[in-house]
């Protein structure tokens, strides 16, 4: 079964819930899809054993075969290419590697190359199976990276993926394909703008879902008051303490601290599988 | 004309908590609300929309089913696995190359035009502001991103602006790097959690790598008071000014649920420390 976690807003707490929720559970394969910002491993401390470089491929030009016709640059709708009379220009970080100037080619002068866009580490901690995904600093193309991560999933383990903010692209690649997505929330205007967003992504790709209010306690109720109009399952509320802020500041997954939250995350898995198997 | 980005690497920071008191205390400015997939700024500032354009961001596939014969070149030749095998287009993973109009021997494909979100042009109490909104499940936020910072240009250069101030998005990815090209002074919002120092060291290295000049605002900087030595130490090693610590306040929530700004909610330390870092920025905008 996988789970993934979003919520729109950044800060709302997805990777507290994705690490506790983990540590709380036997037969775990935790992956971090936050590639731009990966914080699990703050949590879990899991010694990297395996690396691996995540390359896209972009063009490369046989100048003595290109007669500089333009028909790549032409196609090409990302302004990767620039042909000017006497020479070609390749723009690698606007290339999506679709491979259509490789097609277009009349003379076969494209042939690819790899460019290294960031790299997908592997741990272990206490059983924990972990990934997470780090995208190079000034690149801009996550989703090759959250791919990478995906293709690790192990089906028959419970897999947990920890998604990035935001409703767009790398959240979509990120959720998609999970048998259910908790959405992590905090009760203030934000919060709830937000998480309006994400609900319509999350249905959208037909995902079940619920949500988890975390810091309950801070702002106001109009969170409860949505997901009870909105037939939203609220699967649990983390109360907005102090004891709870510092072990996160800390890096300390809380769960380590108060062991009794072990089985409240132990009956959400529980509670959401149930749901899943319905 | 100068530019000013708040970005975090780390989501909720309080980024737009910080831009929208900037915006309380900016004389002549225009806001920018760069944070195209979950904008928040405008739930402070209630913008007065005055016009909004349809994005259209990237192209995307068309399928003819009557036409088609089901050689499955598409879906062969899609790297974007946007078509599945029974010849079905996958909306949220077309990303609108044109490979499969191409390739398809029939033209059962054409790539047509997509609506991906909604620019919008607005005046608020505090002056004009650029925004946007995403539509769900969409690509190309980066390019909406520019749309709105062509925007506030604009804006700035009719009414004679002399500020822009961005609120920029979570992450280090196209979005970010949309929203600090080309800026004066990138502010960082950052919080003594290990979480947010991590994410902090990675935003940085990209206003490195565009060499963008960059000062550091530590927030809530009193819950961990060891962690925010660490930033400390680490901004003084790398020659990085801190031109603001704010303390914990729930005066910040309280702001937002009543819908206003933190200068206008309260007259408290916090506010006037804000107003403090407020100074502390423009005067190296502009000196």
């Amino acid at each position: 079964m996988i789970i993934s976690i979003a919520s729109g807003k950044g800060g709302t707490g997805k990777t507290t819930v994705a690490t506790n929720l983990a540590l709380s559970l036997e037969g775990v394969q935790l992956i971090d899809c936050d590639v731009e910002e990966p914080n699990a491993n703050i949590f879990l401390n899991a010694p990297i054993h395996e690396r691996k470089e995540i390359s896209v491929d972009i063009p490369k030009i046989d100048k003595t075969l290109c007669d500089f016709c333009g028909k790549c640059s032409e196609f090409c709708m990302y302004n990767a290419l620039a042909v000017v009379p006497t020479d070609i220009l390749v723009f690698p970080e606007l290339c999506h590697s679709c491979g259509g100037c490789k097609l277009v080619c009349p003379w076969n002068a494209i042939s690819w190359d790899k460019r290294v866009v960031g790299l997908i580490e592997h741990g272990m901690a206490d059983g924990l199976d972990f990934y997470h995904g780090l995208l190079n600093v000034g690149e801009i193309q996550a989703i090759p990276v959250i791919k990478a991560l995906k293709r690790r999933i192990t089906r028959d383990k419970r897999v947990i993926l920890d998604a990035p903010p935001g409703t767009s692209c790398p959240v979509i690649e990120a959720v998609n394909g999970s048998d259910y997505c908790i959405l992590v929330t905090e009760p203030t205007p934000f919060g709830l703008h937000d998480l309006k967003l994400a609900v319509e992504v999350i249905r959208y790709l037909k995902i079940p879902f619920g949500v988890i209010i975390n810091r309950d306690g801070i702002g106001y109720r109009k969170v409860e008051d949505y997901c009870q109009k909105e037939k939203i399952p609220i699967l649990m509320k983390i109360p907005h303490s102090e004891k709870i802020a510092n072990l996160y500041s800390n890096g300390i997954p809380f769960v380590t601290e108060l062991p009794e939250w072990r089985q409240r995350f132990c009956d959400l898995f529980n509670k959401i599988q149930a749901e899943v198997k319905k | 004309m100068k530019q000013v980005t708040v970005i975090s690497g780390k989501g909720g920071t309080g980024k737009t908590s910080i831009t929208a008191a900037f915006a309380s205390l900016a004389n002549n400015a225009v806001l920018a609300d760069c944070d195209v997939d979950a904008a928040d700024l405008h739930l402070i500032l209630k913008p007065r929309v005055l016009e909004s354009t349809i994005f259209h961001g990237l192209k995307i596939a068309h399928i003819n089913k009557d036409r088609c014969i089901g050689c499955k070149k598409c879906y062969e030749l899609c790297n974007f696995d946007a078509i599945d095998e029974d010849i079905n287009l996958i909306t949220e993973a077309c990303e609108g190359c044109g490979v499969c109009a191409y390739v398809c021997p029939v033209d059962a494909i054409t790539m047509v035009e997509r609506e991906s979100g909604i620019a919008y042009i607005s005046e608020t109490r505090f002056g004009p502001m650029a925004h946007a909104r995403l539509n769900t499940a969409e690509e190309a936020s980066g390019k909406l991103v520019t749309v709105v910072r062509n925007n506030a240009k604009m804006i700035a250069q009719e009414k004679k602006k002399e500020l822009i101030i961005i609120d920029g998005p979570p992450g280090i990815g196209c979005p970010v790097i949309s929203s600090l090209t080309g800026v004066d002074l990138v502010l960082i919002v950052t919080e003594p959690t290990l979480s947010a120092i991590h994410d902090f060291d990675r935003i940085l290295g990209v206003a490195h790598y565009f060499h963008l000049r960059a000062v550091v605002c530590i927030n809530k900087y009193d819950i961990n008071t060891e962690n925010t030595k660490k930033i400390e130490s680490y901004c003084n090693k790398k020659n990085i000014e801190i031109v603001g610590k704010l303390p914990y306040d729930s005066v910040v929530t309280d702001a937002m649920v009543d819908e206003k700004t933190i200068i206008e909610f309260s007259k408290g330390e916090i506010a006037e420390r804000i107003s403090k870092m407020w100074t502390k920025i423009t005067g190296k905008l502009f000196n």
